[in-house]
């Protein structure tokens, strides 16, 4: 019995687009890694919402990974069936530097994806997350396992990359070689950092970076300054303290690329892992340029799961709390916003 | 800097060996990463008492099946510390855990292949026995 995302009508979809709302398990892991909540107690809220899509990292939550057995996926399915949720995508990983004394051979690499490929099988899922870092030409000898096992493997595109990188683009170019509809990418909306996330901010001056050095960092993130001038005038010319040097550091890593040209890539992905820092009390995502986003998935008829990837926690949880079902309630709610003014022509 | 505050459960510290001339001292810690790790990749554990650094050679790791020296991690390929699990960091030291109220230091050195350098975490308690 498998339980496979399919495209077409489906709970957590929304009206004439295809676009269907999930959450990746990867957003609640404070209160999972604090014992808090339980993958179903996760599986539950994020049903709640209308979130029914479950994007899963066996490696956190499985605990028993690599090994993992056909009780244990029956017992998946009927938490996901009890709840009318489904999976979407499996975050794989890959270990190269397993070893202290060499990485992993090229063959060491292809068994290990062939692993993954072999578990998102027997879980019923179609869609693997593949680490940005993986060797296109590793993947392209596991394309024949890909389309054996029918798993779309989907490079992530994720910070500092951007669709149009010439690594992401040595991928895209294996794929049409192959003429393979299992290999492809998987954007992670990290890409589209419109605005400096004021969480980052406010966790650097906590740590001692002053206002003013902040404010430059933020105001050089806006104008588009690359990173490398800023990096130099805050460690250099400002004298920066070292939180104030690793807040500018950080702009390697926060990079807005042209949210247009996510439709041009979307014969390639299916699956997109919503990255976010923070939601605004209004339901508006300060940083993340979502809106430009979901406007171009709609209006190229895109269709597929956009899953929550809350990765606020990091950032607060020094100064108290986290509250993982807020913040993901609350992208949620701006998901169902944005999709339905897109759909009307309205974003 | 991932879940720092949690590595070290200072509820759970205790003496080992004699009740009355402790040889030691253990404490549960947790994994500072959103996955679990393969114990081979999990590079340095470093402790420190009030600033003082515990000598490596001191230190074993054990996550469930049998404790190990931080060198016979390196090869430990079919052991791995769980996402969230609590594994038990005990330590050599003549005496045990000193008495009265002390900082208790605990440094984490991963070796994540998707990353050009190490990830560090740290965490620090003040603990009394």
């Amino acid at each position: 019995m498998t339980r496979a995302d399919t495209t077409g009508s489906a709970p957590g979809g929304s009206g004439t687009s295809g676009i269907r709302r999930g959450v990746s398990l990867y957003s609640f892991q404070e209160e999972m890694f604090l014992g808090q909540m339980t993958v179903e107690d996760c599986v539950a809220f994020a049903a709640s919402i209308g979130a029914t899509g479950i994007e899963v990292l066996p490696e956190q939550n499985m605990p028993t990974f690599p090994d993992i057995s056909d009780a244990e996926i029956a017992r998946w399915h009927a938490m996901l069936d009890r709840h009318g949720a489904h999976f979407t995508a499996y975050d794989m990983f890959l270990d190269t530097k397993r070893r202290k004394d060499r990485l992993m051979t090229d063959d060491e690499q292809v068994e290990s994806i062939v692993r993954d490929l072999t578990l998102c099988n027997r879980l019923g899922i179609r869609t693997m997350r593949v680490l940005v870092f993986v060797r296109p030409d590793i993947l392209e000898r596991c394309v024949p396992h890909a389309e054996r096992l029918d798993v779309h493997m989907g490079v992530e595109v994720h910070a500092p990359w951007n669709l149009d990188h010439a690594w992401i683009l040595r991928t895209i170019e294996v794929a049409d070689r192959l003429g393979t509809q299992h290999l492809g990418i998987l954007p992670d909306m990290g890409i589209f950092m419109k605005h400096y996330p004021p969480a980052f901010r406010a966790r650097f001056e906590r740590e001692g970076a002053r206002p003013h050095v902040a404010q430059f960092i933020v105001d050089s993130h806006e104008a588009k300054i690359m990173a490398e001038y800023t990096i130099y005038d805050v460690a250099v010319t400002m004298q920066g303290n070292p939180a104030e040097v690793r807040m500018a550091e950080t702009l390697r890593h926060a990079p807005y690329a042209n949210p247009k040209r996510i439709g041009d890539y979307a014969p390639y992905f299916r699956h997109i892992q919503a990255k976010f820092y923070e939601m605004d009390a209004d339901c508006t995502d300060p940083s993340i340029a979502y809106d430009e986003v979901i406007r171009e998935l709609v209006r190229v008829g895109w269709q597929g799961t956009l899953s929550s990837e809350y990765e606020g926690n990091r950032w607060i949880q020094d100064a108290g709390p986290v509250d993982s079902r807020e913040q993901v309630r609350r992208q949620h709610v701006m998901f169902e916003r944005m999709i339905a003014q897109a759909e009307q022509g309205l974003l | 800097m991932m879940f720092d505050k949690y590595l070290i459960d200072a509820a759970s510290l205790r003496q080992t060996g004699p009740a009355d001339a402790p040889t030691g001292f253990a404490f549960d810690a947790r994994l500072g990463y959103y996955r679990g790790l393969g114990l081979s990749m999990v590079e340095d554990l470093e402790l420190a008492i009030d600033g003082e650094p515990i000598a490596r050679e001191a230190i074993t790791f054990d996550e469930g099946p049998g404790p190990l020296s931080l060198d016979a991690m390196e090869t430990a390929w079919d052991r791995r510390w769980a996402f969230g699990a609590p594994a038990t960091i005990a330590v050599a030291l003549p005496g045990g855990f000193p008495a009265g109220e002390h900082r208790l230091s605990l440094r984490q050195r991963l070796r994540i292949s998707y990353m050009p350098f190490p990830s560090f975490n740290r965490d620090e308690k003040l603990i009394t026995l």
